[in-house]
């Protein structure tokens, strides 16, 4: 079955619920969590990145990318949705 | 997961923290095939063409945007040169009017700067390019968004040193009839001006290309200033690892976004020009990169060579990671949009002399700077002939952007707002070359020209 993958980078401070909400967001809008980890960065940032696939999502990328920008500013959190094409092409030769 | 979470870290960094983004996207359309006697109809055809790409353009680098989370900054259209399309047209009257024309269709379009209002004449000029140079002071005074060039050398044409001497008096008369002399600032004079260079003001589609093609300009500094204070004690060979490195993926969005870009418009695309393009943003400055070198200031005893390992090391990154690398492809060090520049010039660290040595290792050229007002018509043509001559014996392209600040003194600033920021007015040597340079003619073309 085809996929089409994107990267959720969360980025900010730690706190509570940050799986949970995001997680909720992509389960109402019909997404799949394929993969998920976190970690506090050296330079004190905490971040957890999420691939998930948009294949059978029930919005838009662009409703997606707008919806996790407002659950992000919910959070305190900067947000950042991309495909995963562009890690291919930046990371992988 | 497929990639490690410091990957994605790094990338998302990058766009968040450290400015990158696609600097342009610039559609170069051919408008050849419009040329038509009747004028009217003429001017009517080459809105519409310019109207329904752009508009494309936006709307779907908008999509990309979104997509890969990655801004793409400016979009923007170069066309084929004014003065060929406008031969049978060679009118004062009527290069105004499709000046007025290209300015309203790329405003319609929601294209900020519209290039290729401009001339090649390298080795001679025809009375259609005699023309442009006359209208140029009325055009870039008036317009808001057309940008002009000439090319008046190349290395196997040599140098049209009779066009140059055109330059001094024209670029003077539009400082003086536009605001804050801005008009300077959206014109360039080229040797070996590439046909297919992104960036404005000097991006033209030129007379080799097909229809339409996207060609992509990347940005940068911010990026390669962090991976250089990452690496603050490395020798010269792994600081050049380090940043060869991280240009591969700088540009390897610029490919994606490219290659993605075109097939979304269904044309062809071009290249990717790899060039670091500053920006008045903080920590996007070329300067800062050299700065963190260990350069207390550029300018200074051994800027030059910093430039050197700098644009060895972009190249060598940017070549790897795109299948077409052209453009400009050098390393913009202009005055104005670059705040580490600006500095530099107005503690005492960077003068002119100095700025010329470094266009002789970075390619591009004297880019936005300014001179008093009252500098003499002919020191304007000897600092563009001086840059374009370090092109011509260098086989490479040199531009100059130069802004003879009307009314202002050397220490004096223009301030110009938004992208174009602000400009410390340089000083200017007293001495003249007026005698050499009303010599006149060309200068032959040099010995490395003769490879066949």
């Amino acid at each position: 079955m085809s996929k089409e993958l994107v990267f959720i980078t969360v980025i900010g401070a730690d706190r509570k619920g940050i799986v949970a909400t995001v997680s909720n967001f992509l389960y109402e809008s019909n997404i799949n969590i394929v993969d998920i980890n976190q970690r506090i960065m050296t330079d004190g940032y905490f971040i957890m990145t999420m691939l998930a696939d948009i294949v059978d999502a029930s919005i838009s990328m662009d409703a997606l990318c707008a919806g996790l920008e407002k659950v992000g500013n919910h959070l305190n959190m900067k947000i950042q949705v991309q495909h995963e094409n562009i890690f291919k092409m930046m990371h992988r030769i | 997961m497929t990639f490690t979470l410091e990957e994605i870290y790094e990338t998302t960094n990058m766009i968040l923290h450290q400015n990158l983004d696609i600097r342009t996207a610039t559609l170069g359309i051919n408008l050849k095939d419009l040329i038509d006697s009747d004028f009217e109809s003429f001017r009517r055809k080459v809105y519409d063409r310019i109207v329904s790409h752009g508009g494309k353009l936006i709307e779907q680098s908008g999509i990309l945007e979104r997509k890969y989370g990655i801004p793409i900054v400016n979009k923007r259209i170069a066309i084929t040169p004014v003065s060929l399309i406008m031969e049978s047209h060679c009118s004062f009257e009527k290069y105004a009017q499709m000046a007025e024309t290209l300015d309203i269709a790329a405003k319609d379009a929601g294209i900020d700067f519209i290039g290729g209002f401009g001339a090649l004449v390298q080795k001679g000029m025809t009375r259609s390019d005699r023309m442009l140079v006359d209208v140029l002071p009325e055009i870039l005074s008036t317009t808001e968004r057309v940008c002009a060039f000439l090319n008046v050398g190349s290395n196997v044409s040599g140098l049209n040193m009779d066009a140059v001497n055109l330059l001094g008096g024209m670029l003077k008369k539009t400082a003086r009839i536009s605001a804050s002399s801005v008009g300077c600032a959206k014109f360039v004079v080229f040797v070996n001006a590439p046909e297919d260079n992104p960036f404005m003001a000097g991006a033209f589609h030129g007379v080799g290309e097909g229809d339409a093609t996207l060609n992509i300009g990347i940005s940068g500094p911010g990026v390669v200033k962090s991976v250089v204070e990452k690496n603050r004690d490395c020798d010269l060979t792994r600081l050049s690892e380090v940043i060869k490195g991280t240009v591969f993926k700088i540009t390897r969005s610029g490919e994606l976004i490219g290659r993605e870009l075109a097939a979304a418009l269904g044309i062809h695309f071009g290249i990717v020009d790899i060039s670091l393009a500053s920006t008045t943003a903080t920590g996007d400055s070329v300067a800062n990169v050299l700065e963190a070198f260990g350069i207390e200031k550029i300018g200074t005893h051994g800027s030059t060579l910093a430039l050197a390992l700098l644009m060895n090391a972009v190249k060598k990154g940017g070549a790897m990671a795109s299948g077409n690398v052209g453009g400009l492809s050098g390393t913009f060090i202009p005055i104005s949009e670059d705040a580490g520049m600006i500095e530099a010039v107005q503690c005492g660290a960077l003068g002119l002399d100095k700025l010329e040595a470094l266009t002789a290792v970075c390619s591009v050229g004297l880019d936005m700077f300014a001179v008093p007002g009252d500098t003499p018509d002919e020191t304007i043509n000897a600092i563009i002939a001086d840059e374009l001559a370090i092109g011509i014996v260098n086989n490479k392209t040199t531009g100059v952007r130069i802004i003879p600040a009307f009314g202002k003194k050397a220490g004096e600033m223009i301030q110009f707002g938004g992208l174009l920021g602000t400009v410390p007015v340089m000083k200017v040597n007293p001495y003249s070359a007026k005698a050499f340079l009303n010599r006149g003619g060309r200068l032959p073309a040099p010995v490395t020209s003769m490879r066949n």
